[in-house]
């Protein structure tokens, strides 16, 4: 074999090796990969029931509920069309506030309540992920064919 | 009148940047002296004009012009002046600003030391990066201009968001933007090269000062970004993969695998393509992180204010760029590259494997940070990458890497003899295998795989880096000292060694812990404890704070005190944390105020970090590497002449 | 094919990603929207908790309704345009103060100035989740029945009311 021909071996087996050990790495991580999910979905029922996901909306104005001195609480999210109640034990971030856009990462737990493993609130208060405005400003449309009587109330 | 001022200075600017892009690139192709002889003064003026409009933005920021809506949106009475300089480029229209004014400090500064290179070289590389000047203060005047009023004035300004009055976020832009930029200026070697058709081993000499200088500061500034983002935003972690800080990391992967790639083209010959090639990645790359930043079409805590033009405009400026270099390269390059052979066993192969590691590192990155927009186009369905996905992602292609480069550091040119080779390396090895895996034994009490696989891996780079400075130090008078180009690679890699150990021993020691606390309670974690001895209320400049003091012990021996805050801004009335950390040279213990829980209880986060503070040392030492590397007397001027007498 | 040519290539099957990513921009209003009666409200306003500031009140002209907050620093960028519209007195301007405190959100008006014919006090953000708010500001254009005829998210600025408003205003007048 020539020089050129080795090293062409050398460095595609190289590659070859690093490429196969990072497919099979990421498969098994693959349920890093989390889906947003709306909420009018998950109250429907329809979410991965296997894995964790992502959920975005408004904090429901006087939702927040907490033991006196716990860090547990609870409280609820809404798209606009349907509510999804969720539980947290931690420290918030800074912007989370009632009536305020967030995003939560966690899975569905028992009695359709969302159990949040991290709550995410924008830094600029002026602006709201995408997602969640989207999903929103989906529902507000909805929200205005429903008065017209062309859509359905939130169905669980 | 000042802000006018500024205003005109941008045009004139783009006015000289159009003489600086046209005549010296014109001139080169004719052959006229005369026209490649604008390229220097042009790029000077341009300089001087853009600074103009830099210091007219500056000043009104200084003198609380709110008529300017800039200024007005960013500013307020109340801010210290430290941050009124620092709110310049604290959004999208100052920054801009900023990276315009760096573009043409570097074009100023390859025009000033660049008297050894040919003057066709030099116009050319001059003219390309007029044309990228052009480009961004067309982008400035049409769609971000800063000096835009408000009639009539505010009274008093919005106040800088909170999140930036902050020393680390003060000067972690300029750095980093003068290390993006700075790639500018490879490519514009890339592209002068490929244009002339003509790419020898004098043309990587050149061009690699400038790269590794560029590359330096986008190391710091990278490492200043993690850090305030370590104690400011994160809540104590360090890296996170967002989408904003994937596209700086992104260049600083391509930049380093230019740099090797340059080592070899400029002592070989070879990989000349391959080197035209990264060059125009890590500028590209440089590019897109822009466009993912300013155009909001990714979803990341750090972007800026979504406008679909600007996005427009740089996707459009982008496209140009990039294929128009592509093309070129696709065009030229061919002709460019040598055959020189190589054995498997030498330095060339070794920094070849570097730069496939590196790039394949790169494409994980890029494919997990546009997977979301990728995935939502093709399915419709919104995900997100989360940081676990890009640690694995990232880990596979560098372990190898980290291990290669103790060995690829000894390995001569053209050819290694096998067994001087591993003679040299056997003691070294053994050495690491045995100190990694005692050394967290000893320290920390346990080890695990990937612990010891790390920790053998920093203690190797730390060792095969001092080999070399430490035989010359040792070496009889009269025998050849080390270069400082060798010198200056032993230091940089020396730094990684130290990065390595550092991130290997917080991810693996790392404690984070919330709690809830009341005054006079005290809670233990990872062996320290720490009790919150009071809740008092605090003024600052343009904020009220609420203050913890958390005195932290061990064993009942006094270690130090904390001052967590709360604090409101009294403008924008938003709420920010200020965690309180104790560091020492081996550990942070770091306190964090969450919120009232009722019943008079907090919540608080209490982190230990060990060995933490490696990981901005490691990016400090990194740099000064290259530093000490571009020092080397072949690169200073007339260097050229003293060797070829 | 010629190894020289594939950067290239992959940047064109890779650039179609970017320009899509462009024009899925979240702002924009979906047109569903548009034509639609505003949703329906009733709230105290801010200077005075007895009166009330409800949906009715808007109709019968062509008016303006603007969301805004004392926090919220694009409010302030474009306050001096509103009391620059609200002076001409063309078109009435209705505030709907969104999640704010009472005493800031009086003082910044007396301090800037009041472009507003009323402003509610949308305390907990009701009525701002109703209207589908994301951010602040935001201003919607009413027709004289009260039905949504623009909406504009972000600061506004005298050449977005030049081109977005002003033709719309005067489709309205005929």
């Amino acid at each position: 074999m020539k020089p050129r021909q080795q090293r062409m071996l050398a460095v595609g087996l190289a590659a070859l090796g690093v490429a196969v050990a990072a497919g099979l790495s990421l498969r098994a991580f693959e349920e890093n990969m989390m889906f947003f999910v709306e909420i009018s979905s998950v109250v429907a029922g329809d979410y991965p029931t296997e894995r964790n996901f992502r959920i975005g909306g408004l904090v429901v104005a006087d939702s927040v509920q907490r033991e006196e001195g716990s860090l547990d609480m609870r409280f609820r999210v809404t798209d606009t069309r349907c509510e999804l109640g969720v539980v947290y034990s931690g420290v918030l971030p800074d912007l989370f506030r009632e009536g305020q856009g967030v995003v939560a990462h966690g899975r569905m737990g028992d009695d359709k309540v969302f159990v949040a493993s991290k709550i995410l609130a924008k830094h600029d208060e002026e602006y709201m992920a995408p997602e969640v405005a989207e999903s929103i400003n989906k529902h507000v449309e909805d929200k205005i064919a429903t008065a017209q009587g062309t859509v359905a109330e939130c169905e669980a | 009148m000042v802000p006018e001022i500024g205003h005109f200075a941008l045009i004139l600017a783009l006015a000289l940047a159009a003489c600086q892009a046209v005549l010296p690139l014109l001139g080169a192709h004719r052959n006229d002296a005369a026209m490649m002889s604008v390229a220097r003064s042009a790029a000077v003026g341009q300089f001087f004009f853009v600074a103009v409009s830099f210091f007219c933005l500056t000043w009104a920021f200084l003198q609380d012009d709110f008529s300017v809506l800039y200024v007005a949106n960013h500013s307020q009475l109340a801010l210290p002046t430290g941050y009124k300089v620092s709110a310049v480029w604290s959004a999208h229209e100052g920054s801009l600003l900023m990276w315009i004014l760096i573009l043409a400090a570097w074009t100023m500064a390859v025009a000033r030391f660049s008297s050894d290179m040919p003057e066709k070289l030099v116009a050319r590389v001059i003219g390309v990066l007029g044309v990228l000047s052009i480009g961004f203060l067309l982008f400035a005047l049409l769609t971000s201009n800063p000096f835009e009023r408000l009639i009539p004035a505010a009274v008093d300004g919005a106040d800088l968001n909170p999140l930036l009055q902050d020393p680390g976020l003060a000067i972690h832009p300029p750095l980093l933007y003068i290390g993006y930029v700075g790639f500018s200026v490879a490519f514009a070697f890339a592209i002068a090269a490929m244009i002339g058709g003509d790419l020898d081993q004098n043309w990587a000499r050149w061009a690699r000062p400038w790269t590794v200088t560029a590359w330096a500061f986008l190391t710091v500034g990278i490492a200043l970004g993690s850090w305030w983002a370590y104690y400011e935003l994160g809540w104590g972690g360090w890296w996170f993969w967002d989408p904003v800080e994937n596209a700086s990391f992104m260049p600083w992967l391509i930049g380093t695998a230019l740099i090797h790639s340059l080592a070899v083209t400029e002592r070989r010959g070879l990989f000349k393509s391959w080197t035209l090639l990264l060059a125009i990645s890590a500028f590209s790359l440089s590019l897109l992180g822009t466009f993912l930043v300013r155009s909001g079409i990714i979803v990341s805590v750090h972007a800026f204010a979504t406008d679909p033009t600007r996005g427009f405009f740089i996707l459009s400026f982008l496209t140009v760029v990039v294929v128009g270099a592509l093309v070129l390269y696709a065009w030229r390059a061919p002709a460019l590259d040598s055959s020189a052979g190589f054995r498997l066993l030498s330095r060339e192969m070794f920094l070849l494997l570097n730069n496939v590691l590196l790039v394949i590192a790169t494409t994980l990155v890029l494919l997990g940070t546009l997977a979301p927009l990728i995935v939502e186009m093709l399915n419709g369905g919104k995900i997100s990458v989360g940081a676990p996905w890009f640690e694995i992602a990232f880990l596979v292609p560098m372990i190898p890497l980290i291990f290669l480069l103790g060995l690829g550091m000894h390995t001569a040119w053209r050819q290694q003899n096998k067994q001087p080779w591993l003679r040299l390396l056997r003691l070294p090895a053994i050495a690491a295998v045995i100190i990694g895996v005692v050394l967290p034994l000893l320290f920390y009490g346990r080890v695990s795989l990937m612990l010891a696989v790390g920790s053998i891996a920093a203690v190797w780079i730390v060792i095969s880096s001092l080999i070399q400075p430490i035989r010359s130090w040792r070496r009889k008078e009269g025998a050849a000292a080390i270069t400082r180009a060798a010198l200056g690679m032993c230091i940089a890699h020396l730094g990684m060694g130290l990065f390595v150990l550092g991130a290997t021993v917080v991810s693996a020691f790392g404690v984070e812990s919330d709690r809830s606390m009341r005054v006079g309670e005290s809670v233990d974690v990872s062996g320290f404890q720490f009790e919150l001895r009071e809740l008092r209320e605090v003024q600052g400049p343009n904020y009220t704070a609420i203050e913890g003091v958390v005195e932290i012990r061990r064993d009942g021996t006094y270690v130090g005190t904390v001052r967590p805050q709360k604090r409101q801004y009294l403008v924008q009335k938003s709420w920010m944390t200020e965690a309180g950390i104790h560091p020492t040279w081996n550990k942070d213990l770091f306190v964090a105020l969450g919120d009232q829980l009722g019943d008079g209880a907090w919540s608080v986060r209490i982190q230990y970090k060990p060995m933490i503070s490696f990981l901005w040392v490691a990016a400090f030492v990194m740099a000064l590497g290259g530093i000490v590397a571009v020092s080397d007397r072949r690169y200073r001027r007339g260097a050229a002449q003293e060797s070829a007498a | 094919m010629n190894r020289y040519l594939l950067p290239l290539v992959a940047v064109i099957v890779f650039l179609p990603f970017l320009v899509l990513g462009l024009r899925s921009d979240p702002s924009k209003l979906p047109s569903q929207y548009i034509g639609k009666a505003a949703p329906e409200f009733d709230l105290p306003t801010l200077r005075d908790n007895t009166r009330n500031l409800a949906s009715a009140d808007l109709t019968g002209q062509v008016s303006l309704v603007n969301v805004w907050a004392t926090w919220c620093v694009g409010c302030r960028a474009e306050h001096g345009f509103l009391m620059q519209l609200a002076q001409q007195g063309d078109i009435p301007i209705y505030g709907i103060n969104w999640r704010d405190n009472r005493p800031d959100a009086i003082q910044w008006l007396a301090q800037y100035g009041d472009p507003y014919v009323a402003s509610g006090f949308d305390e907990d953000g009701r009525v701002g989740i109703d209207w589908g708010v994301y951010g602040a500001p935001e201003t919607f254009l009413l027709s004289q029945e009260g039905e949504v005829v623009y909406r504009f998210t972000g600061p506004l600025s005298a050449s977005h009311w030049e081109r977005e408003f002003v033709p719309r205003i005067a489709e309205l007048g005929k």
